[in-house]
């Protein structure tokens, strides 16, 4: 492995991983304060109940996400240096509004798990409120740098230098919008299914638990919502991206000729040496409306492109497949779930449905996983599109395949505990019986709820 | 107007302080956690993590906002430091990794008291293998070895004899020691109802004094060779002289008080203190960023980026200050980690 493909896996398996916690630490808060605030309406303690234990599994996971985001602020320098000497200035704003987002997000992270017995109960919920805005308000900053690498403006490039930098035009380039909201509704969207997933294997084992009916309600109400939402904005994300990245559409698409009525394809398998897309199923002249909002648009193919320029067309165009799937996929699930809750007037209960909300769990963290595949690698040769390549950004310290496979195995590690710390926080869930009891008690304490739990 | 610069640099360096002072006190906790001994080693383990757990998350941004500042305002400073100190800097990250994911486990661990026992070790140790790390690459920085290929604009550098030297090392323990220091200090005030526990943080308070008091002296004895110009600094002029006396006196009123069980003025003489110590070595290098081929005004951005992020710091500020007073009145002021009488706990949920 040569140091700029070590450099590159480092990259990319770092911000694998933090994405994931990230968008948990981002949505998770919203989850919380919809029980919470539901508990507060209702003085039902099952809400409280439910509030306080997410909050737990929660708390690690923002752990680890705030370390490996710390990791990566300074991996942007470790590994691509470069990068950084050129882009700092221009990325600068995004970045500063970010850590004072994240500022935010962590001390009134703090004040919320901690403050359950210390604060009045609305203060605690506002507190709860804070964590989700300022969450939200960081991942958009931190998205709002990564648009700008795609569509890198505000400055004049003189003589292979930045000059001239007008940072609010680069912040506010024309992919922050599209892109940034785009990731925050996957985030969500990805929470909201993996907890629908989580207390719906619950269920399955323990049917008449309140608990993880409740937790039910609230997740697939997040999931409806955003599923509905990501693939309209997927929409205007997609003609964004033709206005802007055509080449990075192109290869998306597997789209290799230039033409009008381009046809939109599903599935299929670009072969870069033939210079044609196989097996995929074409609706014709499809993309061209899609891309453009009409029919007889022309399409720039991949061949309309110096072939050092283009990235890795297959894997581009399969995770970008992968993307859509899950998102009808769950649109769909989703959909199917509020036919099936308005018909009941409940949270549905079916042994099949339930099964399908556990399939379909982790299918929107695998989205998310694939969009990023989509807009990084299809970013590539590029580190700042059309001006500086990946290759020329990297540290000329020998040896990274060292820190990657340290980094890999730490991430590996941290993983397999959090996983085995959340099952067992999930297997922990009150049961019906001792939601009665606290009912009856309540006594307003989740702290000494816990402890009573313990004791059953 | 290079005055912008200078602005830059000055908050970067508070940052700096406040991190030391808040953060390096929350590493300091680890540290006291390997060193949990007596008949109360266990009581000592449960309020250092009381008293660490609602702020350590909020308190690490601080150096979050060191490294955003420097990549957005001193680039060029960024880039070489990044390049050089690669090594100390990427094993200061699995110690930050470390230490944060395992205090978290260790917090809600769902009664896997293996898996809780195993990552108390973890986070002991990686809080205090962090801030070692973080001094060595601190001291790299002021040794002035870390220089720029005037021809090509490129650090040089092998990577690892800018910091591979006695000199950074001694600056690593130097800040071990502050930070044990400061994290002892804070516990006498934060257990100050339990006066047998504070009395045992309080020896370790005096220890980690006398093992500053050490560390300083050979950081200042390896500066003659191994910092030139920070040696100098340190001594040069009147007004520096002046600063030393400040530091000194702060550290005796600190360790004064310490004996004296005067345990809120050791807390404000020892912040001072560590403050100084950390501004004291700012001066000492001032104008440099990174001696001798980096200053504040050759490695700064264009003014046209420093304008907004120093308004966009004025805003965050205000929004950012209330809510750090917010998190220390709640979980800080007036209280104390110990039970208290009932009255005192019951939330004012109505």
């Amino acid at each position: 492995m040569d140091d700029l493909l070590a450099a590159r896996s480092q990259m990319a398996m770092s911000l694998a991983f933090h994405i994931i916690f990230a968008a948990v630490g981002v949505a998770m808060p919203l989850l919380m304060i919809m029980a919470e605030g539901m508990y507060i309406r209702t003085k039902k303690i099952v809400y409280r109940e439910l509030a306080y234990r997410w909050s737990k599994g929660t708390a690690i996971i923002f752990a680890v996400g705030a370390v490996s985001g710390t990791v990566l602020s300074f991996e942007l320098g470790l590994l691509w240096p470069t990068f950084m000497e050129h882009a700092g200035p221009l990325v600068g704003m995004p970045f500063s509004l970010e850590g004072f987002a994240f500022f935010l997000e962590a001390i009134f992270l703090g004040l919320y798990l901690y403050g359950w017995d210390k604060l009045p109960q609305k203060i605690h919920w506002l507190c709860g409120l804070m964590v989700m805005i300022s969450g939200t308000m960081s991942g958009i900053f931190v998205v709002c740098a990564n648009a700008w690498m795609n569509a890198p403006v505000g400055f004049d490039f003189i003589d292979g230098q930045f000059t001239n930098i007008r940072p609010w035009e680069a912040m506010f380039n024309p992919r922050w919008f599209t892109m940034t909201m785009h990731m925050t509704i996957a985030a969500y969207q990805s929470v909201a299914f993996a907890v629908a997933g989580v207390h719906a294997w619950m269920l399955l084992r323990d049917r008449n638990n309140p608990f993880h009916r409740a937790a039910i309600g609230i997740a697939l109400v997040v999931a409806l919502a955003t599923s509905i939402a990501q693939p309209i904005m997927g929409d205007f994300l997609a003609k964004n991206t033709a206005a802007n990245q055509p080449l990075k559409l192109a290869a998306m698409e597997g789209q290799f000729e230039t033409e009008h009525r381009a046809p939109l394809r599903i599935g299929g398998m670009p072969n870069v040496d033939e210079e044609r897309t196989n097996y995929a199923i074409e609706i014709p002249a499809a993309l061209s409306f899609l891309a453009y909002g009409d029919f007889n648009a022309e399409v720039q193919g991949l061949k309309d492109f110096p072939r050092d320029e283009w990235p890795p067309v297959p894997i581009v165009h399969i995770a970008f497949q992968i993307m859509v799937a899950c998102g009808f996929w769950m649109l769909g699930v989703a959909a199917l779930g509020a036919i099936l809750a308005w018909r009941a007037r409940a949270v549905p209960q079916q042994r099949w449905y339930l099964w399908l909300l556990v399939v379909s769990g982790p299918l929107g963290f695998l989205a998310i996983e694939a969009g990023w595949t989509v807009t990084e690698v299809g970013r590539q040769p590029w580190v700042i599109y059309g001006f500086m390549r990946t290759a020329d950004a990297v540290t000329p310290m020998p040896g990274l395949i060292v820190p990657f496979t340290v980094f890999s195995l730490l991430y590996f590690v941290l993983s397999v505990i959090v996983i085995y710390l959340l099952r067992r926080h999930v297997f922990q869930s009150p049961t019906t019986q001792q939601i009665h009891f606290y009912q009856a008690e309540d006594a307003g304490n989740p702290e000494k709820l816990n402890e009573e739990s313990k004791d059953a | 107007m290079p005055e912008l610069s200078y602005i830059v640099a000055a908050v970067v360096v508070i940052a700096m302080m406040v991190y030391v002072l808040s953060a390096g006190a929350d590493f300091g906790g680890g540290i006291w956690r390997l060193f949990a001994t007596g008949p109360r080693a266990q009581l000592q383990r449960d309020r250092l993590n009381a008293a660490i757990a609602p702020i350590w998350e909020a308190n690490h941004v601080w150096l979050i906002l060191v490294v955003v500042l420097l990549f957005s305002c001193f680039p060029r400073a960024f880039s070489a430091i990044m390049t050089a100190l690669h090594i100390p800097l990427a094993a200061m990250l699995v110690g930050i990794v470390m230490r944060g994911s395992a205090f978290a486990f260790e917090s809600y661990p769902a009664g896997a008291t293996r898996l809780q026992k195993r990552s108390g070790r973890v986070f002991a140790v990686s809080s205090a293998i962090t801030p070692f790390l973080l001094g060595i690459s601190a001291g790299a920085v002021a040794s002035g070895q870390i220089t720029i290929n005037a021809a090509t604009g490129i650090v040089q550098t092998n990577f690892i004899s800018e910091w591979l030297a006695p000199f950074p090392f001694a600056i690593g323990a130097f800040l071990l020691a502050l930070c044990a220091f400061l994290s002892a200090i804070y516990m006498t005030v934060e257990v100050r109802n339990e006066p047998e526990l504070a009395d045992d943080f309080r020896r370790r308070g005096l220890w980690a004094a006398v093992a500053v008091g050490v560390f300083a002296l050979v950081s200042l004895l390896l500066a003659k060779n191994g910092a030139p110009f920070i040696y100098h600094g340190l001594a040069r002029g009147g007004f520096a002289i002046f600063f030393q006396i400040i530091t000194g006196l702060s550290a005796i009123i600190a360790i004064g008080a310490l004996i004296k069980r005067r345990y809120r003025l050791a807390r404000f003489a020892a912040l001072a203190q560590v403050g100084l110590i950390i501004l004291g070595w700012a001066l000492a290098q001032f104008p440099y960023l990174v001696y001798p081929d980096l200053t504040i005004q050759n490695a700064a951005a264009d003014p046209v980026v420093l304008k907004p992020i120093l308004i966009a710091l004025a805003i965050g500020s205000l929004l950012l200050l209330p809510a750090f007073y917010y998190l220390y009145r709640v979980f800080k002021a007036g209280k104390t980690l110990s039970p208290e009488p009932l009255e005192a706990t019951v939330s004012d949920d109505k």
